[in-house]
């Protein structure tokens, strides 16, 4: 947080503004009983009269529902009044424990079932989610780290995403993945133009553009090392080389793809599509927030660092894993927790996706969660709650365990 | 050859230097991907939602609208698709489309409906031209359509009623509880703050079923309070502003108490004003989470009376997929309101939670 800046607006013109006006003339009604109050209870124990409506709704809304839990936990039947509800004991957590095998849900009791092919989907999106999006929110921010333009678009831009709704976000996603959809449509087209492409005119044309993305960075590095030669020359020699070596390796026709049949990408059972594009749109989603923290840790390293290490003459690369990488531990440790414990609470976004298929190939362990109290005809609420519990150790002992390896490092 | 340095040097801060360097292509290269991989999709769906229900049947994969032109047939029944022959000799005509015959088309040149003549059907192209559907917007909006099941003004009212009162409720309420425990000493205070950072590492997703019972019992299902109250006293809200107010001096409060003020002016007129700041912040915060909250209110609302904007579009896109025009066309409406608060506050709000660390 910035120290106080100066002038508030509401402070400084009462009288010109309405909003204002009627802000300061709502406190002004309201200090008459506040007053009255205080004149009894005397002033330092206002702070408790302030502290009454927070304390209510946070008592009521989240301290009793976390006590709460685990007494429904014990409980069975289908009623949402405690009092009709039975004791049951351990019933609940043995519904969802007594399995022959955890690796195979199938072996389990129905709320078993559930209960783990949803842990189980939820630890392989957390598993491979989590890396993907770090690493390429890392990448993201130390690009816009760098001394380029328009910062502030390019940050603002990848940022967007988050602002927008799970729901947004899962139709205009459903809307590009479906069978007949864009997406489709792209590749199809794609592979029609370049097998029309491959052995015509335009395959040499497209084999020296290649040859020329790849060639002439390729000089460029090259004409770092080669004095000799003039750099123009060392990149021309590169590109022609590169797509002449393309053409060689590629025949003059040897790429021809077979025609396109359109995937269903968010129903095919044979494949993993679903759960690659329920990853890519949960990281599509949430990339910007992490990139913004990373970016803000990056901005808070000293510059005369890099300056000193570059008068000792420091190679970049040297800086970025000496210098770079370990200032931003702190943050990047900060990020790992807070993503991972929001993958697993993933549900939103994959819910109005795919709504767990197909099958129960993307059902998230919240899913589970919230299909057992509150879809069909029996509600489950003590198994919901007895998963609940289980779910709340697991992210605690995450969070205990990341805390603890920030503690080791930050200490060692 | 490439060396880790040079990659790696890519990674590193370049400063001083005149011209692009390599590493500069490469950076605006991924930056463009990434631009486009963000807003391409965004663009494609506002595209699509301005074009008729029939391009969007039929899969038009082109970007603008086209719409295929319609003549009234000569018994007034019906629309005529106009299609575009080429003659033999190579000379162009509007024809409408009457039916089939075989392999042919049964058509009559625009203007002479009397004169039927039969037509190959590889001589006849789409007539199409752009009409962008705007009535997909003002359609559902203003309530002419059959459809029962998404009432988009009244959705678009509890959205707002919600975000509105629960932004204004979750101020107050996490300010007053922030200026306590900030600039007040009593005994338990220290345990309060503690208990409740505590909570900011319990996930709310947990207590799903015991929170779902207390709102029941309050008879709160079904009702938009059921949705606004339960958040309102967030801990997020409460450590932020307490951490803002702690660094506002206690010698501006002595002295307005040195003038007789109450507390509470104290706290309306000068606590407030003064944490400008850190409330923007919470409040952009807020009307995000709640403009976007769609576990919540799935849980408490069941009635599509009470349901917000979340609610009915996903319930819109399970149910009704032969209106997808006009579930694009809300989609674009859902988010517009973030994203104008956005392209306004896009300083703001980067700023903001970059330094706050909390979505």
């Amino acid at each position: 947080m910035t120290p106080p800046s100066p002038a508030p607006t509401t402070a400084s013109a009462p009288a010109l503004n309405p909003v204002a006006w009627g802000w300061t003339m709502l406190g002004d009604v309201l200090d008459g009983p506040f007053r009255a109050l205080q004149g009894h209870i005397g002033a330092n124990r206002m702070a408790y009269v302030f502290l009454v409506p927070n304390l209510l709704v946070f008592g009521l809304f989240s301290f009793w529902p976390m006590i709460l839990n685990f007494y429904i936990a014990f409980t069975g039947g289908q009623s949402v009044l405690l009092a009709e509800r039975p004791f049951v004991g351990l019933s609940n957590f043995r519904e969802l424990l007594d399995c022959p095998s955890y690796l195979d849900p199938r072996t389990c009791p129905v709320a078993g079932f559930s209960f783990w092919t949803g842990l189980w989907n939820t630890l392989f999106f957390a598993v491979v989610q989590v890396p993907i999006m770090i690493v390429v929110a890392l990448v993201t921010a130390v690009v816009l780290n760098r001394d380029i333009r328009a910062r502030g678009f390019w940050r603002a831009v990848f940022f967007y995403p988050v602002m927008l709704s799970p729901v947004v976000i899962a139709v205009i996603w459903d809307w590009i993945l479906k069978r007949r959809g864009i997406l489709n449509a792209l590749l199809d087209d794609g592979t029609t133009a370049w097998n029309s492409l491959v052995g015509g005119p335009g395959y040499f044309g497209v084999l020296v553009a290649f040859g020329l993305l790849i060639g002439w960075p390729l000089g460029s590095l090259l004409a770092r090392r080669v004095r000799t030669l003039p750099p123009w020359l060392l990149r021309l020699g590169c590109a022609v080389l590169a797509a002449a070596g393309l053409a060689l390796l590629a025949g003059r026709s040897g790429l021809t793809l077979a025609d396109y049949r359109p995937i269903n990408w968010l129903i095919d059972t044979r494949s993993g599509w679903p759960m690659f594009w329920v990853i890519f749109v949960y990281t599509w989603g949430h990339l910007g927030f992490y990139m913004l923290i990373l970016l803000a840790g990056l901005q808070a390293i000293p510059k005369d660092l890099y300056e000193a290490a570059e008068m000792d003459g420091t190679s970049k690369s040297r800086a970025f894993w000496r210098i770079t990488l370990p200032l931003l531990m702190p943050t990047m440790i900060v990020v790992l927790v807070l993503s991972l414990i929001r993958a697993f609470q993933v549900f939103d976004e994959v819910y109005v996706l795919t709504g767990g298929g197909p099958g129960q190939a993307t059902k998230m362990i919240i899913q589970h969660v919230y299909e057992s109290a509150f879809i069909g005809d029996a509600k489950r609420y003590g198994i919901a709650a007895a998963s609940s519990v289980l779910v709340a150790g697991l992210l605690l002992i995450l969070t205990l365990g990341q805390l603890a390896a920030t503690r080791k490092k930050a200490g060692g | 050859m490439i060396t880790t340095t040079d990659v790696t040097g890519f990674l590193g801060a370049r400063r001083g230097r005149s011209g692009l360097h390599w590493t500069d292509w490469l950076s605006y290269t991924y930056l463009a991907i990434g631009v486009m991989l963000v807003l391409l999709p965004i663009f494609w769906m506002f595209m699509s939602s301005i074009k008729s229900p029939r391009a969007l049947v039929e899969n038009d994969p082109r970007l603008l609208p086209y719409e295929q032109v319609t003549t009234p047939a000569p018994d007034g029944q019906r629309q005529l698709n106009v299609f575009e022959l080429t003659r033999p000799d190579g000379s162009k005509a509007d024809v409408a489309f009457v039916g089939p015959r075989g392999a042919n088309a049964r058509v009559y040149e625009l203007g002479k409906p009397g004169d039927i003549f039969e037509a190959p059907r590889t001589a006849l192209s789409r007539k199409d031209v752009i009409s962008p559907r705007w009535e997909n917007y003002t359609d559902p909006t203003i309530g002419s359509t059959q459809s029962r099941t998404f009432n988009f003004l009244r959705y678009f009212w509890n959205s707002t009623f919600v975000t509105v009162v629960a932004t204004l409720m979750t101020l107050v309420v996490n300010a007053m509880a922030a200026f306590a425990l900030s600039k007040y000493k009593f005994r338990g205070r220290d345990a309060i703050v503690l208990v409740i950072v505590a909570t900011l590492l319990i996930p709310p997703t947990v207590i799903l079923v015991p929170l779902f019972m207390t709102v029941s019992s309050l008879g709160m299902l079904n009702s938009l309070w059921g949705v606004i109250i339960p958040a309102v006293a967030t801990p997020t809200g409460v450590f932020l502003l307490r951490q803002y107010m702690l660094t506002i001096p206690d010698e501006l409060l002595e002295a307005a108490r040195m003038d007789g003020a109450s507390e509470w002016k104290i706290f309306w007129r000068i606590m407030l004003p003064l944490s400008m700041p850190a409330l923007s912040v919470l409040a952009i915060l807020s009307v995000m989470w709640r403009w976007n909250d769609f576990m919540w209110p799935l849980i408490v609302l069941t009635q599509s009376e009470v349901f917000t904007l979340q609610l009915g579009l996903s319930t819109f896109k399970g149910e009704l997929n032969d209106n997808m025009h006009y579930l694009l066309a809300m989609t674009v409406l859902t988010l517009m309101p973030v994203t104008l608060v956005f392209v306004f506050l896009q300083k703001h709000i980067t700023t903001g939670i970059a330094n706050t660390g909390l979505k």
